[in-house]
């Protein structure tokens, strides 16, 4: 009688020397799309029948709402019932659904791209590529067997309190934020609790090393569990800054009016990408197709952009003038599968450096 | 006063007359062992098993050498006994005042203690946030406003072991002025008359004779109050990591990141499972011998002293005490609603209802509202009707075996919240009952929870009602149930309606935190 546990490292034993890079590499090995599909009236008239559609996310729950209504909208009679919750909570949760054969997602949306390998070597995923990947994504945000694309990137940089520091003095790098001065004056997220961090701290000690964050431990710096939380307390004051946080939720409260401003550091902004995937065992096989393919348009995309603040590589999308746009930010390479592996020793290695 | 069986069940009587007791009492004693018997059957198997299934007491011995857990366990001790010491200070002082002074405002203070009762702890830590985080709290900006210090200057960090022991004490005291105020009620003046008329002066009598009857109370809602602080889960998940530091309950709820370290929880759990049962058992202890405070029998109602030129100071000193649980708090709360920037003080010119909107206008928030109503609905119902069949069984010791019902129903008592989440994770993620990331697992929870009280209401209904009426009803040819139905049901229904009540504030209000926390988990009860 064990609990039935999902160990991803399990599972990405065997596959992880495979799987490193977690597109590109593995698209060398095995190249077998499926062709892709576009939305054709035979396959609105499929899921118009089906009449609904679930949809497991960890994306904002307002943004997950507003995307599950203008799909409604478009199409009339498919209804999406949104899941939303943190990213490895709905990885747990597909785990036990499935543990105890109940198949009831249709389409997933993590914010934690190595979930998606694993689901992909349980081969419990359908190839499915939309149109729009095939023809507007970059070969590096597609699984080489039409498994999962990039739904939504979003990154992790700094921001500070624009009504407490002036934009000449704060900082351009995660180095400059072990200055003496900052002390007591930053904020941060724990990659204990949260994906994005976890992916961003994996990313930042590869590229600059963990002497970054010995340093950064001793600036005494206030703990937050999720990533959403620093920029909500740079813009009540408490900290000047922060030293991690997802961008979208600073896009929203800066383009909100309120004091905040982001750095992209120069040594290169952490990546964060959250995949989208079909299920195989859907219930709903036709609307999960829809819905998929849907996500991907440029409208759906667009609307990610303007009202989620996220960022897409579709080719044909604009970004917001206000922005800087993704093309002049220095990007950290995202490794998911690397992540997977070191998951554990980077939490423990990071409480044992910040005491929490 | 005659109450005779209605014709019709007179007539079902005949070919109808099966006795269902026994299986009743089979059937409840099965539920009471789902809900309670399994998930700490299950948390005692993984304190003891390793990964792989085997037995072992490694569990244990990681939490005692590593340093983090002995971290917490240090932390938790300090804090609960901290907290217990202040709210005695306070809650002893203000208790006594309400219960055998003049104070003027003695029933107000009484419903304002009772607010500050039923405000959720991580409530009143989010609010505590508003007014003391060093740089962006209410009374720090004053602060800085009125002496021209600098930014980063502070006289309050909420974000500390200080803080968050202020913030407990402030969510605990009431258990200790309730235990303290029912006591002092409670005490007869005759014996403060008689040492009156042998010509103690009112203080006199107050220091020999009213405080030393009132002790009892006193330690036994420290040793609640120590419980209630070593158990809490709202205000050090909002605070302690902040502060850079962990309580059990926080460090017991992080094991559960993925990957989850259910056997580490599990083992951490146990020691705050037995250390609740003794402290509880210590409680019941020096309670029970209560009885030497009535021991001038209920004649006299308490002699209220009166405080003279003392009477203002004194309503200043209780009202400066409700400010921290209460004015404050909810004044930062409402502020925050309707400012733009929670920590910026309203004016009539940035006012904005936006965040209410927002909030009430999401469908999830609408969807988990409606959730909260049924499952409090549904909670009541159960509830009350399980209290009502074991009270009766236990009460009438309808059965052999009636004690471990009524044993079973008030077990829940010493079971921390954070304990039995613990053992519901554990239970309800395996087959045979897989529940876990359903609102039916909430429903347990709840169940479980307020079945102790529930049962207490309704047994105590019960002895009121008496035997006679049944009785009768019995040896005119009803079974046990039909008598119940007809006879017992009618006579109690006040007491049912009263049970029902409680438990639906009660469980509305526990969840209503767990909502706002945790909105979008807990709606999938929708299909």
């Amino acid at each position: 009688m064990r609990l039935p546990k999902i160990t991803r490292r399990d599972v990405l034993k065997g596959s992880a020397a495979v799987a490193v890079g977690t597109f590109a590499s593995s698209a060398k090995v095995l190249a077998q799309a499926p062709a892709a599909q576009a939305i054709t009236p035979e396959l609105i008239k499929a899921a118009q029948k089906e009449g609904t559609v679930n949809y497991y996310t960890s994306i904002d729950l307002p943004l997950a709402e507003r995307i599950a209504r203008a799909f409604e909208a478009k199409y009339a009679g498919v209804k999406v019932r949104v899941e939303r919750s943190g990213a490895e909570r709905v990885f747990q949760r597909i785990g036990q659904e499935y543990a105890t054969k109940i198949h009831r997602v249709d389409v997933v949306n993590s914010s934690d791209a190595a979930h998606l390998i694993v689901w992909k070597n349980q081969g419990i995923l359908a190839p499915f590529v939309p149109e729009d990947v095939a023809q507007h994504f970059p070969a590096e945000h597609k699984d080489a067997d039409g498994m999962f694309s990039s739904f939504r990137l979003t990154l992790c940089p700094i921001a500070y309190n624009t009504s407490q520091i002036k934009a000449e003095e704060a900082p351009k790098s995660f180095n400059d934020l072990l200055d003496p001065k900052w002390v007591n004056r930053i904020t941060k997220a724990h990659p204990s609790y949260s994906g994005t961090i976890l992916t961003a701290t994996y990313q930042t000690s590869r590229d600059i090393g963990w002497g970054y964050f010995e340093k950064l431990a001793k600036q005494k710096i206030m703990q937050l569990q999720s990533a959403t939380d620093p920029p909500k307390k740079i813009v009540l004051g408490e900290r000047m800054l922060a030293a991690d946080g997802t961008e979208y939720v600073m896009l929203q409260e800066k383009e909100a009016g309120r004091p905040i401003e982001i750095v992209y550091p120069t040594e290169g902004t952490p990546l964060i990408i959250g995949p989208n995937a079909v299920f195989k065992a859907a219930p709903n096989p036709n609307a999960a197709r829809l819905l998929q393919a849907w996500m991907y348009t440029t409208e759906c995309q667009q609307l990610c952009i303007d009202h989620g603040g996220m960022r897409s590589v579709h080719a044909l999308v604009k970004e917001k003038p206000a922005r800087t746009p993704l093309s002049k930010i220095k990007l950290m390479k995202d490794d998911a599968a690397a992540v997977e592996k070191q998951a554990e020793s980077i939490k423990k290695r990071y409480s044992q450096l910040f005491g929490v | 006063m005659t109450i005779a069986l209605p014709a019709e069940s007179a007539v079902r009587r005949r070919t109808f007359k099966i006795d269902f007791s026994l299986p009743v009492l089979i059937a409840f004693a099965a539920v009471l062992c789902v809900l309670i018997v399994l998930p700490m059957s299950w948390l005692a198997y993984y304190s003891v098993v390793d990964k792989a299934g085997q037995f072992t007491l490694e569990n244990f011995a990681t939490l005692v050498t590593e340093p983090e857990f002995r971290g917490p366990m240090l932390t938790t001790l300090i804090l609960a006994t901290s907290a217990s010491i202040f709210c005695a200070l306070a809650a002893a002082p203000m208790g006594w005042l309400v219960a055998r002074t003049d104070l003027p405002f003695a029933k107000a203070v009484r419903a304002l203690v009772t607010a500050s009762f039923v405000t959720p702890p991580f409530l009143g830590a989010i609010a505590w946030e508003l007014l003391a985080a060093p740089n962006s709290g209410l009374l720090n900006k004053l602060y800085r406003h009125l002496t021209g210090a600098e930014m980063g200057d502070h006289i309050f960090n909420i974000y500390s072991m200080t803080g968050l022991i202020f913030v407990v004490s402030c969510y605990t005291f009431p258990y200790i002025f309730v235990l303290i105020a029912n006591a002092l009620d409670r005490i007869p003046g005759d014996l403060e008359d008689a040492s009156s008329m042998l010509g103690g002066r009112t203080w006199t009598t107050a220091r020999r004779i009213t405080i030393p009857l009132a002790l009892p109370a006193l330690l036994a809602g420290m040793l609640i109050a120590f419980l209630q602080a070593m158990t809490l889960f709202g205000s050090p998940a909002i605070l302690a990591l902040p502060a850079g530091f962990h309580t059990m309950t926080t460090k017991i709820w992080s094991l559960f990141q993925f990957p989850p370290k259910p056997e580490l929880a599990a083992a951490a759990s146990l020691p705050l499972l037995v250390l609740t049962v003794m402290l509880l058992r210590t409680q019941q202890m020096i309670l029970g011998r209560k009885g030497y405070s009535v021991v001038g029998g209920k004649t006299g109602d308490p002699r209220l002293i009166r405080l003279g030129i003392w009477k203002w100071p004194a309503v200043a000193f209780v009202f400066a005490v409700l400010m921290l649980p209460v004015f404050l708090p909810y004044f930062a709360l409402i502020n925050a609603a309707l400012s733009p920037i929670a920590t910026t003080l309203v004016t009539p010119e940035n006012a904005t209802l936006k965040n209410v909107w927002f909030t009430f206008g999401l469908s999830s928030t609408k969807i988990a509202l409606q959730n909260t109503f049924i499952l409090g609905a549904l909670t009541a119902t159960l509830g009350t009707l399980m209290a009502l069949v074991i009270g009766y069984i236990s009460v009438r010791r309808a059965v052999v075996g009636h004690q471990a019902l009524g044993f079973l129903a008030t077990a829940p008592i010493a079971i921390p919240g954070i304990v039995l989440g613990v053992g519901l994770f554990l239970t309800y993620t395996q087959p045979p009952f897989v529940l876990y990331g359903t609102l039916w697992i909430l429903l347990l929870a709840y169940l479980t929870i307020e079945l102790p009280a529930a049962y207490q209401q309704l047994s105590s209904a019960y002895k009121a009602v008496g035997n006679d009426l049944e009785d009768a009803s019995r040896i005119l040819g009803a079974t046990r149930l039909q008598a119940l139905r007809h006879i017992t049901a009618p006579l109690l229904r006040t007491s049912v309606i009263a049970t029902w009540c409680f438990i639906f504030v009660a469980t509305v209000r526990e969840l209503s935190a767990a909502i706002i926390l945790f909105t979008s988990d807990t709606r999938s009860c929708r299909s």
